[in-house]
C-alpha cells in the first residue's frame, strides 16, 4: 500500500452564517491516484479543493498533505507550502497576461528562489514535454484555450509538487481543447503524478481518473474506484 | 431619496479612501487659500482706507530753512503733477525730558501746524484736541514718547527752556511729525541756525516709486540746490505699515498655489479612475436606464459631496490659523480688529468647490460617454500589452522575482503612475521648500540676533521714565537680554572694559554703544549703534559693500537705504546729539530690528556729538582653550563690585513672526505630504483592487506575504525615486523664488548665506523623500494586499 498524500480527518467549514459548505469530510488519497472530486455548484468541491491547497482552513478536522498539517500552517507557511508540495491548475488558466508563457512557467521556481538558468531549463524542458514550447517567447494573449491550459499545467508543475490539483481545468474550453487537456492530466498520471481533479464534468472524470469522489451539500456521498492505480510516482 | 441620490451615496460609502483623500485635498486648498487670501486683504486694507480717508500725502519733503524761503516753498504747490499740497510748516528737531525726569528722551520731528489740516495729510485725532495756544502740543500714536493727556514735555537743551504740556493724541497716516504744536510755538522749539520746512504733497499720479520720484524732481526743479534734506514716500510708509503681514502672503501663495494645483490633480485623478475602475457598474447604471447626464451627475456628486466636507474642515482651518497671524497683524495697528472677511470664505469656497465640480465633470464625461455594451463587457477581455518591456528588462535584473515584477508595474499603469508621481513630486516640492525655508530663516535670524560672541555683558537698562520704554528696541545690539533687571548703578564702561581686557581667557571683545538720533527727511529715531574695537566678527551679515573701516565710516541695513533714498557710498546727517554727524554708508547689512532704522558706525565718529556713550554692551570670544560658563563665573566676580554682570551668549530664540513661520510651513507641509500620500495610497489601492485576481495567482503559485508586500512596495518605487529628483529642484527654485520675495515685502535684502541654503548632502536625502512619501502611501494597500484571501481573489473576475 503506498503512502497517503492527501489525508482529511473530520472537515468542517462554514462560510458565515450558511449552511456548511463542508461537513465533516474525511478523505484519504494515496500517491499516485487520480482522483476526480464531482458533484454540482454549490456542493462543496471547490472548498474541498481550497482546504487542500491551504487556500483555506477548515473550522474542525484536520487536513495533511505529504505529512503536512495544511490547516495549522499561517499565511507564509502556506504559501511556503504551496509552492514545494502542490501545483495548482485552474478554470480560467489564472495565467499573467503581462509575462510571457516560459516567465509565467519560471514564476513559481523563481518564488522559491531557484537559480534563473536552472529554471529555465526546467520551464524548458516541461513546455518541450507538454508539446508548447514552440510558444515559449509568446504571450499567453496569443494562445488558444488548450495551449493556455498546457501552459497552466507546465507552470504547476515547475517546483515538481507531489500533487497536482486542478479546479475545472477543462470548464473554459471547446470539446476538442478539453479531451486534450484531459489526455495530457491521463498521461501525468500514468506517470505517477498524484492528481486531484474538481469537476462536473462526468466525462473528464472517467477519462483521466480511477477514483470518482461525490459531494453533495457538503458531504461526501459516494467514493468509488473505477481502475488501478498508477505506479509510484515519478517525480 | 432620488435613485441618483442613492447611487451618488452608495458611491460615497464604498469608495472610503477616494472619499477621503478629496476631503483631505480640498481641505487643505481651502485652508491655505482662506489664510493667504485673508492675509492679502488684511495687510494692505487698514493703510489704504487710512490714506484715502485722511488724504495721505504722497510725498513729503524736508527743507533746509537756511537756503530756500517759505515764499518759494509755496510756489512749488503749482509744480506739474502736484493735485494738492500743505505747507511750507515748520519743522525742529528736538529731545524732551518728559515730567522733569533727569534722563533725555528720544529726538523727535516736531511740525508747526494750526490745523490738522483736510486736503493733504489730515492728522487724525485720537485723543484730546488739536493744541490752540502756545504751550500746548499733540503727540503722535507713533512717537517714541507714551502719550499721556496733560504730560508735561520740557526742552532745556533749547533757549529759555521751554515746557509744553500734551493736549491730544493723533496720528498722521503718512507719518509726517512726531509731535504737531502751533506755528507760533516753532519759534520757542527752534535752536539758533537751525530748523526747517516740511512741504506736504499729492500727485495726480502716483501709484509707482517712478511717480514719485518724477513728482519730487517736478517739485523740487525750480528750488536753489540742495534745498531739500530729506524726502519721504507714501509708498515707503505703506511697506513698513503693511510688512508684519507682507511677509507671509508670498509664502502662502506658494503654498496655496501648491495646494490648488494638488488638490486638482487628486480630485481630477481620484474621480478619473473611480470612472476607470468602475466602468462595470457605469454599464450597469445605463442598463438600469440612467441618462449619460445622470451618470456624469453622479460621478460629480460623489466627488462634490467629500469636496464639501473638506471645504468646511477647510475653512475652519484656515480661520484658526490665521488667529497667531492676525494678532500680530492687530498689535501693529492698534485697536483696529481684524478678522477674516466674509466674502474671502465665500470666494474661496465657490471657487474651489467650482474647480473641484469642473475636474469632476471633466473626468466623469467619459463615464457618460462610455457604450454600455462595451461598459459591460468590461474585465472580459485582457487588457494587458503596456509595459511588457518594462516587465522583461525588471525580469533579466538579478532581483528577487517580486521586486522586478513590482519595479515594472508603473509602466503597465502608466498614467496612473504619473498620477501618484505628481502627487509625490507635489509633497516633495513642499518638504524641500519648508526645510529650505526653515534654514533661511535661521540664517536671517542668525544674522540678527549677532551672537557670535561667546560671553555678552549686556548695557544697563535706560531710564525712561515712569512708563518704562517706548515701542522702540531693547537697550542694546545682540541678543535679547531676557526679563529687565533689577535697576542698578550704571557701570562705567572704560572699568568694565579694562575687567574683560585682564581676564584670563579673553580672546576677541569689542563694545557697542546705542544712541537715538533723528536723520534728515525722516520721521521717528533711527538707532545708531557705536563700537568700540573690531566688531565684524559679531555676526553682522553684509549684504553688499563692506564692514565699517575707519571713523566717519557706516553700514546700515536695506530699510534704512530705502527710506532715505541713499545708495552704499552716500552721506547721511544724524540729528539730535550735541551736533549734527555726517556719515558715509560702506555697507548694507542685514538687521531687521528697529524696522531697518539703524546705523552702525565706530564710536570715534560719535566722539565729539555724544561723547558719553553710557549704555554700553560688552562682546567678547574667549580663547579656543576657554570654558564659557567658567568664564563667565571668573569674570562676573571682577564685574560685581562694577555693577555689570556677564552672561554666556547664544541663540536668539527667535521672534514671533518666525516661529509662526516655521509652525504654519510645519503644518501646511504635513498636510501636503499627507495629501500626496493619500493620492498614493488611493492609486496603489485601485492597482492592488484592478490585480487582486493576478495577487492570488502569485499567492497561489507560492509567493508569501512579506513577498507580496515586497511586490506592492516596490511597484511605487520608481515612481517615488523619480518624483524625489524632480521635486527636488523644483522645490529648491520655489524657495529660491519665494525667500527674496519674503525679503522685499519686509524691504530686507537677504544675503546669499539666507538664500544659498541647500548643500548637496541636505539633497540627497530630500530626494529620497519623495520615495518615504510614495511608501508611505503604499504600506496599507500592501498590507491588504497581503492580507487578502487567496481563494476570494482567484474568484474574482
Amino acid at each position: 500500500m503506498t503512502m497517503p498524500v492527501i489525508e482529511l480527518r473530520g472537515v468542517s467549514r462554514r462560510y458565515d452564517d450558511g449552511p456548511p459548505a463542508l461537513h465533516e469530510a474525511s478523505l484519504t488519497v494515496r500517491r499516485g491516484e487520480a482522483v476526480a472530486i464531482l458533484g454540482p455548484s454549490g456542493s462543496g468541491k471547490s472548498t474541498l479543493l481550497n482546504l487542500i491547497a491551504g487556500l483555506d482552513r477548515p473550522d474542525t478536522g484536520t487536513v495533511t498533505v505529504d505529512g503536512v498539517r495544511v490547516d495549522q500552517l499561517g499565511e507564509a507557511g502556506s504559501a511556503l507550502y504551496r509552492r514545494s508540495r502542490i501545483g495548482m491548475v485552474f478554470q480560467f488558466f489564472n495565467l499573467l497576461d503581462d509575462l510571457t508563457v516560459i516567465d509565467n512557467v519560471v514564476l513559481p521556481a523563481r518564488l522559491a528562489g531557484m537559480a534563473r538558468g536552472e529554471a529555465g531549463r526546467r520551464a524548458v524542458e516541461l513546455l518541450e514535454l507538454l508539446a508548447i514550447d514552440r510558444h515559449a517567447r509568446a504571450y499567453p494573449g496569443r494562445l488558444s484555450g488548450g495551449e493556455r491550459q498546457r501552459v497552466a499545467v507546465a507552470r504547476a508543475l515547475m517546483n515538481r509538487p507531489a500533487l497536482l490539483l486542478a479546479d475545472e481545468p477543462t470548464g473554459a474550453l471547446d470539446t476538442a481543447a478539453g479531451q486534450d487537456v484531459s489526455r495530457l492530466l491521463t498521461d501525468l498520471n500514468a506517470e505517477g503524478q498524484t492528481i486531484v481533479v474538481v469537476t462536473h464534468d462526468l466525462a473528464l472524470a472517467r477519462s483521466c481518473t480511477n477514483r470518482t469522489v461525490r459531494i453533495a451539500d457538503g458531504r461526501i456521498t459516494d467514493d468509488t474506484r473505477s481502475r488501478g492505480v498508477a505506479p509510484e510516482a515519478v517525480r | 431619496m432620488s435613485a441618483l441620490g442613492k447611487v451618488v451615496r452608495s458611491g460615497v460609502g464604498r469608495r472610503r479612501v477616494q472619499t477621503l483623500v478629496i476631503g483631505l485635498a480640498t481641505m487643505m486648498a481651502v485652508a491655505a487659500s482662506v489664510l493667504g487670501g485673508s492675509l492679502l486683504v488684511v495687510s494692505g486694507a487698514p493703510f489704504d482706507d487710512a490714506f484715502a480717508e485722511q488724504h495721505g500725502a504722497h510725498l513729503s519733503v524736508q527743507f533746509d530753512a537756511g537756503r530756500v524761503g517759505a515764499g518759494q516753498l509755496e510756489k512749488s504747490k503749482g509744480s506739474e503733477g502736484v493735485s494738492a499740497a500743505a505747507g511750507p510748516f515748520r519743522t525742529a528737531t528736538v529731545t524732551p525730558r518728559s515730567d522733569g525726569r533727569a534722563n533725555p528722551g528720544w529726538p523727535m520731528t516736531v511740525v508747526g501746524r494750526g490745523d490738522p489740516g483736510r486736503d493733504v495729510d489730515e492728522v487724525a485725532l485720537l485723543d484730546g484736541r488739536w493744541p490752540t495756544r502756545s504751550g500746548e502740543i499733540a503727540l503722535s500714536a507713533n512717537s517714541s514718547v507714551i502719550p499721556a493727556m496733560g504730560m508735561k514735555l520740557a526742552f532745556p537743551d533749547l533757549p529759555g527752556d521751554p515746557t509744553l504740556t500734551v493736549v491730544g493724541v493723533a496720528r498722521s497716516v503718512t507719518r509726517t511729525a512726531d509731535a504737531w504744536v502751533l506755528p507760533s510755538q516753532m519759534r520757542a522749539l527752534t535752536a539758533p541756525g537751525r530748523g526747517g520746512y516740511q512741504m506736504l504733497y499729492r500727485f495726480a499720479d502716483a501709484g509707482t516709486a517712478t511717480l514719485i520720484t518724477a513728482g519730487a524732481k517736478a517739485v523740487t526743479q525750480s528750488l536753489p540746490p540742495r534745498a531739500a534734506v530729506g524726502e519721504q514716500s507714501w509708498l515707503t510708509v505703506k511697506k513698513s505699515a503693511e510688512q508684519d503681514t507682507a511677509v507671509y502672503v508670498p509664502f502662502l501663495l506658494a503654498f496655496g498655489a501648491l495646494g490648488l494645483v494638488m488638490s486638482v490633480l487628486i480630485v481630477g485623478n481620484v474621480v478619473a479612475t473611480a470612472v476607470g475602475t468602475g466602468t462595470r457598474r457605469i454599464g450597469i447604471l445605463k442598463a438600469a436606464g440612467f441618462t449619460p447626464a445622470q451618470v456624469v451627475r453622479a460621478y460629480v456628486g460623489q466627488a462634490l459631496i467629500p469636496a464639501a466636507a473638506g471645504t468646511a474642515l477647510g475653512v475652519l482651518a484656515g480661520h484658526l490659523l490665521a488667529v497667531p497671524v492676525l494678532a500680530e497683524t492687530e498689535e501693529v495697528y492698534g485697536t483696529s480688529s481684524l478678522g477674516i472677511a466674509p466674502w474671502v470664505d465665500l470666494t474661496v469656497i465657490a471657487g474651489v468647490l467650482g474647480l473641484v465640480a469642473a475636474t469632476a465633470w471633466g473626468s466623469a464625461l467619459r463615464a457618460g460617454r462610455l457604450r454600455t455594451v462595451d461598459a459591460l463587457a468590461v474585465g472580459r477581455n485582457s487588457s494587458a500589452g503596456r509595459g511588457r518591456w518594462a516587465a522583461r528588462l525588471a525580469g533579466r535584473l538579478p532581483l528577487p522575482r517580486p521586486v522586478a515584477l513590482g519595479l515594472a508595474r508603473p509602466f503597465a499603469r502608466p498614467a496612473r503612475a504619473l498620477a501618484m508621481g505628481t502627487a509625490v513630486l507635489f509633497g516633495t516640492v513642499a518638504v524641500t521648500f519648508t526645510v529650505g525655508m526653515g534654514a533661511s530663516l535661521g540664517q536671517v535670524m542668525k544674522a540678527k540676533a549677532h551672537d557670535a560672541a561667546d560671553v555678552v555683558v549686556p548695557a544697563p537698562m535706560p531710564d525712561l521714565g515712569p512708563q518704562g520704554p517706548g515701542p522702540g528696541p531693547g537697550p542694546g545690539p545682540g541678543p535679547d537680554p531676557g526679563p529687565a533687571p533689577e535697576k542698578q548703578p550704571k557701570a562705567d564702561p572704560a572699568a568694565v572694559a579694562a575687567a574683560i581686557k585682564s581676564a584670563a581667557g579673553t580672546g576677541k571683545y569689542y563694545s557697542a554703544a546705542t544712541v537715538r538720533t533723528s536723520v534728515s527727511g525722516l520721521t521717528g529715531t533711527t538707532d545708531v549703534t557705536a563700537f568700540t574695537g573690531d566688531a565684524s566678527w559679531g555676526g553682522y551679515t553684509m549684504v553688499s559693500g563692506r564692514w565699517i573701516d575707519k571713523t566717519g565710516e557706516a553700514v546700515v541695513p536695506t530699510p534704512f537705504l530705502a527710506a532715505t533714498g541713499t545708495r552704499v557710498g552716500d552721506t547721511v546727517t544724524l540729528n539730535g546729539l550735541a551736533e549734527p554727524v555726517t556719515v558715509r554708508i560702506v555697507g548694507e547689512v542685514l538687521d531687521p530690528r528697529n524696522d531697518g532704522m539703524q546705523v552702525f558706525t565706530d564710536a570715534s565718529t560719535l566722539k565729539a556729538a555724544h561723547p558719553d556713550l553710557t549704555e554700553t554692551s560688552h562682546h567678547i570670544a574667549v580663547t579656543s582653550r576657554t570654558e564659557v560658563a567658567a568664564y563667565v563665573d571668573a569674570l562676573n566676580k571682577d564685574l560685581t563690585p562694577l555693577g555689570a554682570t556677564a552672561r554666556a551668549g547664544g541663540l536668539d530664540a527667535g521672534g514671533d513672526m518666525v516661529g509662526t513661520l516655521n509652525a504654519l510651513s510645519g503644518i501646511l507641509t504635513l498636510m501636503l505630504v499627507a495629501v500626496a500620500a493619500l493620492g498614493v495610497l488611493n492609486g496603489v489601492l485601485l492597482d492592488t483592487r484592478e490585480r487582486v485576481r493576478e495577487l492570488g495567482v502569485h499567492k497561489a503559485l507560492g509567493m508569501t506575504p512579506g513577498q507580496t508586500i515586497a511586490m506592492v512596495l516596490t511597484s511605487v518605487v520608481v515612481t517615488g525615486l523619480a518624483a524625489g529628483a524632480m521635486g527636488v529642484p523644483l522645490g529648491v527654485a520655489l524657495h529660491g523664488l519665494v525667500l527674496p520675495a519674503m525679503g522685499d515685502s519686509v524691504g530686507l535684502r537677504l544675503p546669499e548665506s539666507a538664500i544659498a541654503v541647500y548643500h548637496g548632502a541636505e539633497l540627497l536625502p530630500l530626494a529620497l523623500g519623495g520615495l518615504l512619501i510614495a511608501t508611505l502611501g503604499a504600506l496599507l494597500p500592501a498590507g491588504w494586499a497581503a492580507r487578502a484571501r487567496t481563494a476570494t481573489a482567484l474568484r474574482t473576475e
